[in-house]
């Protein structure tokens, strides 16, 4: 059989990672022990930044790959360019804070490689077994990494909740997938679309049964209620730099897998699935940020206000139609830039064992370590949504896309919800600025990569909130492709 | 000919029973092995839904999903080995540290 060279083009950035991450795993068994650390994280750098340059030459072929299960156009460009750009700011904290952690391991690397792979093929397949396999081998690394740090409880203890929750929930995503196979005799999105538009009425409780099948799955893994019970765990339990991945880049795949489903495939059934999104919109929300307010753990509030933000993305989703796909995508932009901020800093301070985690530690520290405090206030205001930063615009165009689309009370309840949230996250800056110090608090390591990027990401902030032009009209353009056909 | 019906009533059994397992065991491994039992409940109806489609796909939906399985196995019984480890116990009860 023979394959076109363009195939290959198609799904470069695919390529490199895993041939990066394979070569990070030849290195852990060759080379001498103590240098192969950096080696393996100079490797996985070298290979993220080549892949994100590989997303330009993807870019110039558009179009579908092996008999249509792959497809490369605007809104897989995307997140494409969103998760391999996530990986690398990850990459770049998770070189000081294994090295903190004395952590350092080269595995770490390749199974962040191999989950960003996994990711990227979701971004970009329309073909539901396509879309499986790649949420497995994105999860199946995320499981290992959740455990990665050995020696402490309650990593492990978050890798096996999040490993047997995880399956659980793709067990349910894979039912889904059977029965909308049996109702449609196909597995690609747009066939699926077509034979269901001329299918028998009968099949309509089939197709609504699937659909909530492959929601619950979904949902799972975008952590939204009333499917998020494990996400504080989870976040709380695995090492820093693997919740500041797991909030990022895999949110944003199944976010696309999401609107890809929902919108191609089973477009036609909005007005069926339509209430199932509403409801764990306001859910998330509600219970999101209720659930973050009395946390004083660092990372189990920002588990909680994932929550919540997933909320937030979800009120998109149910303003159908291009103004709330190009909102979501924004959003998720926007989300991806100010949490990883904002983790990068709580790696940056945790030091070794993760020592200072919880809010008290923080208190005095504004006026010590000037650069990490004024990365995470920048993050922090950005997730309150306050103007300049690309919170504030974010919630604007979802906010926008829910009024357009006549859903007030959405609106009002995620405006309410924005509120409520400004509480906690105004008390980290009020902490970092107003406190006197209660606990000495060590200099944390001097980590060139870490703070490459901690700026990196209240940068990218205030771009999305100041000069976001550019962005704004790829986004609608890709928007419009996806519910062009 | 056993009609379609049949199968998908016995994969929905099969899902159920998983579903069932997954929430009332309190052991680890049992838990485990009823995710397995619920993703062959999906493979049946895969099957069953190849064959009365006359279509080779979903055979080969099976094969990939019985690899991610095993894979999924893998990783999940190192994770139970370091859990052990760590807590000498396989009671999901009583593993269980982080609260609110």
């Amino acid at each position: 059989m023979h394959v076109p060279a363009d195939y290959y083009l198609r799904i470069l950035p695919e390529l490199v990672l895993t041939a990066t991450a394979v070569l990070i795993m030849l290195i852990e068994g060759g080379a001498r022990l103590g240098s192969r650390a950096a080696l393996s994280g100079t490797v996985a750098l070298i290979g993220t930044a080549a892949a994100l340059a590989s997303v330009a030459v993807q870019s110039a072929h558009r179009g579908e790959a092996f008999s249509g299960m792959f497809r490369v156009d605007g809104f897989s460009l995307f997140f494409h360019g969103l998760i391999i750009a996530a990986t690398l700011i990850v990459l770049l904290l998770s070189i000081g804070y294994l090295r903190a952690q004395r952590l350092q391991r080269g595995e770490f690397y390749a199974l962040l490689l191999f989950a960003t792979v996994g990711m990227c093929l979701m971004a970009g397949s329309v073909e539901l077994i396509m879309v499986f396999i790649g949420l497995e081998i994105s999860s199946i690394c995320s499981y290992a990494l959740c455990g990665f740090w050995r020696a402490s409880a309650r990593s492990s203890e978050a890798a096996l909740k999040y490993l047997l929750l995880g399956s659980f929930a793709t067990a349910f995503f894979l039912y889904g997938i059977a029965l909308t196979y049996g109702a449609s005799g196909s597995t690609n999105l747009y066939v699926i679309a077509r034979s269901l538009s001329d299918v028998l009425a009968g099949h309509g409780s089939l197709i609504l049964v699937a659909a909530a099948l492959m929601f619950v799955g979904l949902a799972f893994k975008v952590s939204a209620a009333p499917f998020q019970v494990w996400t504080p765990d989870v976040y709380e339990g695995a090492p820093v730099a693997v919740t500041a991945f797991m909030s990022a880049g895999p949110k944003a795949a199944t976010f696309a897998v999401f609107l890809r489903i929902f919108y191609v495939a089973l477009g036609r059934y909005s007005h069926t699935w339509f209430w199932m999104i509403w409801v764990a919109a306001i859910l998330s929300m509600c219970l999101g940020n209720l659930g973050a307010l009395r946390q004083t753990n660092m990372k189990r509030m920002l588990a909680y206000s994932s929550i919540a933000h997933a909320g937030y993305v979800l009120v998109a989703f149910a303003a159908l139609g291009e103004h709330g796909i190009s909102a979501a995508m924004f959003y998720l932009a926007c989300y991806v830039a100010m949490n990883l901020g904002a983790f990068a800093v709580i790696s940056n301070l945790a030091q070794q064992n993760e020592r200072f985690i919880d809010l008290h530690d923080y208190a005095g520290l504004g006026f010590r370590f000037p650069l990490q405090s004024v990365c995470l206030t920048i993050c922090m205001l950005s997730l309150i949504g306050i103007p300049l930063t690309g919170g504030f615009l974010g919630k604007l165009f979802i906010f926008k896309a829910a009024f357009q689309n006549h859903l007030v009370g959405l609106a009002i309840v995620g405006l309410l919800n924005s509120a409520l949230a400004a509480y906690y996250y105004l008390r980290v800056i009020a902490f970092l600025y107003m406190r006197p110090a209660t606990v000495e608090v060590s200099q944390p390591q001097r980590s060139l990569s870490m703070n490459v990027a901690m700026v990196a990401c209240a940068v990218g902030v205030l771009w999305l909130g100041i000069a976001p032009n550019s962005l704004l009209n790829f986004v609608v353009h890709s928007a419009g492709a996806l519910t062009g056909r | 000919m056993i009609p379609l019906s049949y199968y998908l009533i016995l994969s929905v059994l099969l899902f159920c029973l998983g579903v069932a397992g997954f929430l009332l065991k309190t052991d680890v491994i049992s838990i485990f092995i009823s995710i397995e039992l619920m993703l062959n409940g999906v493979n049946l109806s895969f099957v069953a839904f190849s064959h009365f489609l006359k279509q080779i796909n979903g055979n080969i939906f099976v094969f990939f999903v019985m690899v991610v399985a095993a894979a999924e196995a893998a990783v999940g019984l190192a994770i139970i080995v370091s859990v052990v480890r760590n807590r000498h116990t396989l009671s999901i009860d009583k593993i269980s540290l982080m609260r609110d």
